[in-house]
């Protein structure tokens, strides 16, 4: 599948006709996807193809121009052949071929690309042959090409004909032309005053946008079934709702807002908990049509989150202006968390082997990225600092451990070592294989929002 | 008080990998390697439990990254988000090379197709990490396959089942112990 716009239409078309092949139209649609180029030469002009008679199956011409230029001025339209010939894709041999005859008196004894001169259409055939015939052994391979001078020149040529199709009437073009034409000029070609015009100029379309309206406070997550964010994999949802969803549901329809951005102070994986004072969050409403609200509504939106579900509970629910995400984002780099682990020891222990972790002040660990993240974030090894630890003896394999961490510390890899890639780690301090079952965020220390008593 | 072994729920390779299995590689007896496959795709290349450098209270006399003149494992540097540069490894392509006390050179294979994120430089200095915890601080590699190729990196590879199985078999049929061999091949980068 080609990712080709509506824009891209009348591109692919005049291209098509003036003989270029399909690799070189996508290189002038400004297809930057490897994918792309990899697929047949005959897949891909076939899809081409497709495309452009797609086109002419999809409704009126003028709904089609209408629909792909919401954001631009109307002057921008694409100048549009009055005399279009339909171009039919014709199976799948020959596609090319077809499409040459169609347009102007072209010579069409030749489906040579009139950019590329082949290089992108069939030229690695040739190439892999004399490879194959020269026998020799390798795994691997470079290869370069040269490409003749002329293609350059050929490319301008290609690029400048794609740009004297588009309208060059544009706001600018006209305004810095008027800049250049004088006055005697203007009046020959120009009548002043300015004739009457038949009729006014009518509004093609009229949209409004609010300001975004900014809403903070603080939420705990009591679940360890509930990802802080929509989990989707392939367009399906692997896990119901979400943190932000349940937040931003009553608050979208009460503000009449068509969408938001939410953005929290760091954020927990979907098995842990966050008790004591919560997560500062901050939500960004996007238009909403309705913006003001007094303490006692803001109150009352933040009762009927709650009340919506026992997964989540918000406190401190305040609008705020929006400097609020800069506050959040700050807390999230310096500031210190508190958590409680439920951790699991291969070796059975007594209360005694685990007093002294209670000892232990500013721990400081080098943890190399977390394998189960590693997929999406950089490869790196992050120092970080435990301020503080106290254990709670359970039973001979199990205790509870508080820990009061930098901001950043995964918790999850100092207790079981990540391949031993979290150094030290608690297997390392127990002499043992450590586990962690259950993992409790306690606290955020991020003074903001501002609390606001119930 | 006992130290009792203590079994538990599912461990963190049981939770978050799978474990596949390619045995007798490149035609040796025994020369089994494990690949734990995360569900993040990431692959980490681990000896399998029954690789003869783990049987018969062995020793390790050196571990070299150094598979060839040009080619360095450690000199692997991957960069941002796409980890770039790090090398691409196919499946027989050489980790390491393991020599044990009694001689005998074992060469580890990536075993999969991907992209080389980083080589284990801890078994370097403590080989014994290697012996004692093959499949957690002893690992060798992490690989990360290409995104395309996620779901059929692991296709020539064996389930745990399939494996146990294979294993299964040689203890019936009156296996001698691995004879270490008098020439190891030398193996192209």
């Amino acid at each position: 599948m080609l990712p080709l716009k509506e824009k891209d239409r009348p591109i692919v078309k005049k291209l098509l006709e003036a003989g270029c092949c399909a690799r070189c139209v996508l290189r002038f649609c400004c297809l930057g996807v490897q994918s792309a180029y990899r697929q047949s030469y005959e897949d891909t002009a076939r899809e081409l193809c497709a495309f452009v008679s797609d086109k002419e199956n999809n409704g009126s011409q003028d709904a089609a121009v209408l629909e792909q230029h919401k954001e631009d001025p109307p002057s921008k339209k694409m100048k549009m052949d009055a005399a279009e010939t339909d171009v039919q894709s014709e199976g799948d041999s020959a596609v090319v071929a077809t499409v040459m005859e169609e347009g102007d008196a072209e010579p069409a004894d030749s489906d040579v690309c009139v950019v590329c001169l082949g290089v992108l259409q069939q030229f690695c055939d040739e190439i892999s042959e004399v490879v194959k015939a020269k026998n020799y052994q390798f795994d691997t391979m470079v290869l370069s090409v040269s490409l003749p001078a002329q293609l350059s020149v050929r490319e301008v040529s290609g690029y400048i004909f794609i740009v004297s199709q588009q309208n060059v009437f544009t706001r600018m073009a006209v305004v810095k032309a008027l800049e250049k034409v004088s006055d005697e000029k203007f009046l020959k070609k120009f009548p002043c005053p300015p004739t009457r015009p038949a009729s006014k100029c009518i509004a093609q379309d009229v949209q409004c946008l609010h300001v975004s309206i900014f809403v903070a406070g603080r939420y705990n997550k009591f679940s360890r079934t509930l990802p802080q964010t929509p989990w989707v994999i392939d367009g399906e949802r692997r896990m119901e709702s979400s943190v932000e969803e349940l937040i931003a549901a009553p608050l979208l329809s009460s503000f009449r807002a068509e969408g938001f951005n939410f953005s929290s102070s760091g954020r927990e994986d979907v098995d842990v908990r966050t008790l004591g004072n919560g997560r500062p969050f901050a939500l960004e409403l996007l238009n909403p049509h309705r913006a003001k609200f007094n303490k006692a509504e803001v109150r009352q939106l933040q009762e009927t989150i709650n009340q919506s579900s026992d997964k989540i509970r918000v406190r401190d629910l305040q609008i705020v202006s929006r400097d609020a995400m800069g506050h959040m984002k700050e807390g999230e780099e310096d500031k210190t968390k508190s958590y409680t682990a439920l951790i699991w020891t291969q070796k059975a222990i007594n209360k005694d082997d685990i007093t002294f972790l209670e000892e232990t002040k500013e721990l400081k660990l080098a943890q190399k990225t977390p394998l189960r993240v590693l997929h999406r974030r950089p490869l790196a090894v992050r120092e970080r600092v435990i301020h503080t630890m106290s254990t709670c003896f359970l039973d001979a394999h199990h205790f509870h451990l508080k820990l009061r961490t930098q901001a950043g510390t995964y918790i999850k890899e100092f207790v079981h070592g990540d391949f031993g890639r979290t150094k030290p780690n608690l297997c390392d301090l127990l002499k043992t294989e450590t586990d962690i079952l259950e993992l409790d965020v306690e606290s955020v220390d991020v003074d903001w929002p501002p609390s606001i008593p119930e | 008080m006992e130290d009792m072994e203590h079994n538990k729920a599912p461990s963190v390779i049981d939770r978050y990998y799978t474990r596949w299995y390619k045995t007798d590689i490149k035609g040796k007896d025994c020369e089994d390697q494990c690949v734990l496959q995360h569900s993040n795709r990431i692959c980490v290349i681990t000896l399998a439990e029954s690789h003869p450098i783990l049987q018969n209270g062995r020793s390790i006399k050196s571990i070299n990254y150094q598979i060839s003149a040009g080619c360095s494992r450690l000199h692997n540097r991957v960069s941002g988000k796409s980890k770039r540069g790090g090398q691409f490894l196919t499946e027989f392509a050489p980790l390491c090379r393991i020599t044990c006390t009694d001689g005998v050179e074992y060469t580890i294979y990536s075993c999969i197709r991907g992209r080389l994120l980083e080589v284990n430089e801890d078994i370097l200095e403590r080989p014994e990490l290697l012996l004692g915890k093959p499949s957690t601080e002893g690992y060798i590699a992490v690989i990360l396959p290409k995104i395309e190729e996620s779901k059929t990196v692991t296709n020539g590879l064996l389930s745990r089942e399939e494996y146990e199985s294979v294993v299964s078999k040689r203890t019936k049929s009156t296996q001698p112990e691995p004879q270490p061999e008098p020439q190891p091949e030398p193996e192209p980068c």
